[in-house]
């Protein structure tokens, strides 16, 4: 791996492979403005994110706070309703420290939908120009942030995409980048093979416990993270899915432990705790792989490496996700959807 | 186990397995060579799908990878289909939607 990616520099030092606009609504009841100033933008790195609720949540506010300085991101556009809980100038002024130009628009100051709309495109204009004067410097492998995710496995997962990604993690880590895997619940069964791949002995004992945790949230709400589409697709158990999923992580040693939003310290593989503390209380931490995605992107991923065998079309803001098919039927069908075929490993061409 | 003792359609992931998995779609009939011995496919096979390598006793481990990935409910013989209708989890129940099986694609 030489230097050959470039990257725009952040003022934390990080660097980002994209340069995106971001605009956030920050009430579900803004979301349709956000969307229609986005609209016109599709293809130009203008991309929306968002979070509905109405209530001050520690939670929603850190995700943004992160989501929003992301190293991918150049400029950020906020969108208020104004009367919502969502703390927007303390987001806008985490922001602004940060070196990124930012604004904020209240609908209910602006004087509503359609004058905030044709405000906020004319700010995404100027936003879009600026940024497009920044130019990229060089980048190393190094510098990167990468994290995996599968969604619609099926009995090739563990033998085809999963064990290709885990040797690309594996010639990653090598290189000195930071590599994440995650969906603890996934990987119920797999937590003494973990352990034994922890750095250190403390470690050790947190990844087998942070599994416990995911298995007793799930035994508590009646059901593994087992779709279907999983049984329609080859797989019959939670802990056959769990042993494919665990292929995507490697080979290489566990080097932390971290929770949705907090950066890997430095290069090596970490395992993502996605399950929330404390007694079972939100219904299923992993209600969706967006969530999942969104989680990663938080703690600094440049990319998702997504693994794929009934065929997931599940993209992201922020981050590029690359889509990896386990077989070759699906591949084939779906091809303008997937970006690797690992079904050729089944086929043996 | 030798390559020649094993149907090129069949993979098998670890020595210790009691399953071998298929590499392509199988039709209920087609025979198929495994640990030398053939053996006839009792129902229709997709590629992923997994298929007994020994017989296998109620309760008894079934191994992919190496690794137990629950228990057989049910008598399999060698050639079988291993799936929900004759193996279990060992740690949580899934939830399956029957009226899709036919939809499979």
């Amino acid at each position: 791996m030489g230097g050959v990616m470039k990257g725009w520099l952040r003022s934390d030092g990080r660097k980002g492979i994209r340069n995106v606009v971001v605009v956030a609504y920050l009430v579900e009841c803004a979301h349709h403005v956000a969307r229609e100033i986005v609209l016109p933008y599709r293809n130009k790195d203008v991309h929306l994110i968002g979070f509905p609720g109405c209530y001050f949540n520690e939670y929603a506010q850190e995700m943004m706070r992160k989501l929003t300085t992301h190293p991918n991101i150049g400029a950020v556009l906020l969108v208020s309703l104004g009367c919502e809980g969502f703390d927007k100038y303390g987001l806008e002024s985490h922001i602004a420290a940060s070196g990124r130009p930012v604004q904020t628009l209240v609908i209910q100051g602006e004087g509503g939908t359609r004058k905030t709309i044709e405000l906020g495109r004319s700010l995404v204009e100027e936003m879009r120009m600026e940024t497009d004067k920044q130019t990229p410097i060089p980048m190393t492998p190094a510098e990167l942030v990468v994290g995996t995710i599968c969604g619609g496995s099926d009995g090739a997962s563990g033998i085809t995409a999963n064990p290709a990604v885990g040797k690309a993690f594996d010639q990653l880590v090598a290189n000195g980048a930071a590599c994440i895997f995650e969906e603890t619940g996934e990987l119920i069964g797999c937590e003494e093979h973990m352990a034994a791949r922890a750095a250190t002995p403390a470690l050790a004992e947190e990844i087998v416990k942070c599994v416990e945790k995911a298995a007793k949230y799930y035994s508590v709400l009646g059901q593994g993270s087992f779709a279907p589409g999983n049984a329609e697709g080859g797989l019959t158990t939670q802990e056959e899915k769990s042993m494919g999923a665990y292929a995507k992580s490697g080979a290489s040693k566990i080097v932390g432990l971290i929770k949705p939003g907090m950066q890997p310290p430095t290069g090596g593989l970490y395992l993502l705790d996605v399950v929330p503390d404390g007694d079972v209380r939100f219904g299923f931490p992993n209600i969706s792989d967006n969530a999942e995605i969104t989680e990663m992107i938080a703690s600094g991923c440049h990319v998702i490496i997504f693994t794929t065998g009934r065929g997931s079309v599940v993209g992201s803001a922020i981050s590029p996700v690359i889509k990896v098919s386990t077989n070759s039927q699906m591949y084939n069908r779906m091809m303008d959807d997937m970006d690797v075929n690992a079904g050729t490993i089944l086929d043996g061409t | 186990m030798t390559e020649t003792n094993l149907d090129h359609r069949l993979l098998l992931l670890c020595d210790d397995d009691n399953v071998v998995v298929a590499r392509t779609r199988l039709g209920q009939g087609t025979d198929v060579l495994i640990d030398g011995s053939r053996y006839i496919i009792n129902r229709d096979v997709l590629p992923g799908f997994k298929i007994a390598r020994t017989e296998i006793s109620p309760g008894q481990k079934i191994l992919k990878y190496g690794a137990p990935i629950g228990s057989a409910s049910q008598e399999i013989t060698p050639g079988a289909r291993v799936h929900t209708d004759n193996m279990k989890s060992d740690y949580i129940a899934i939830h399956t939607n029957e009226s899709d099986e036919s939809h499979v694609i």
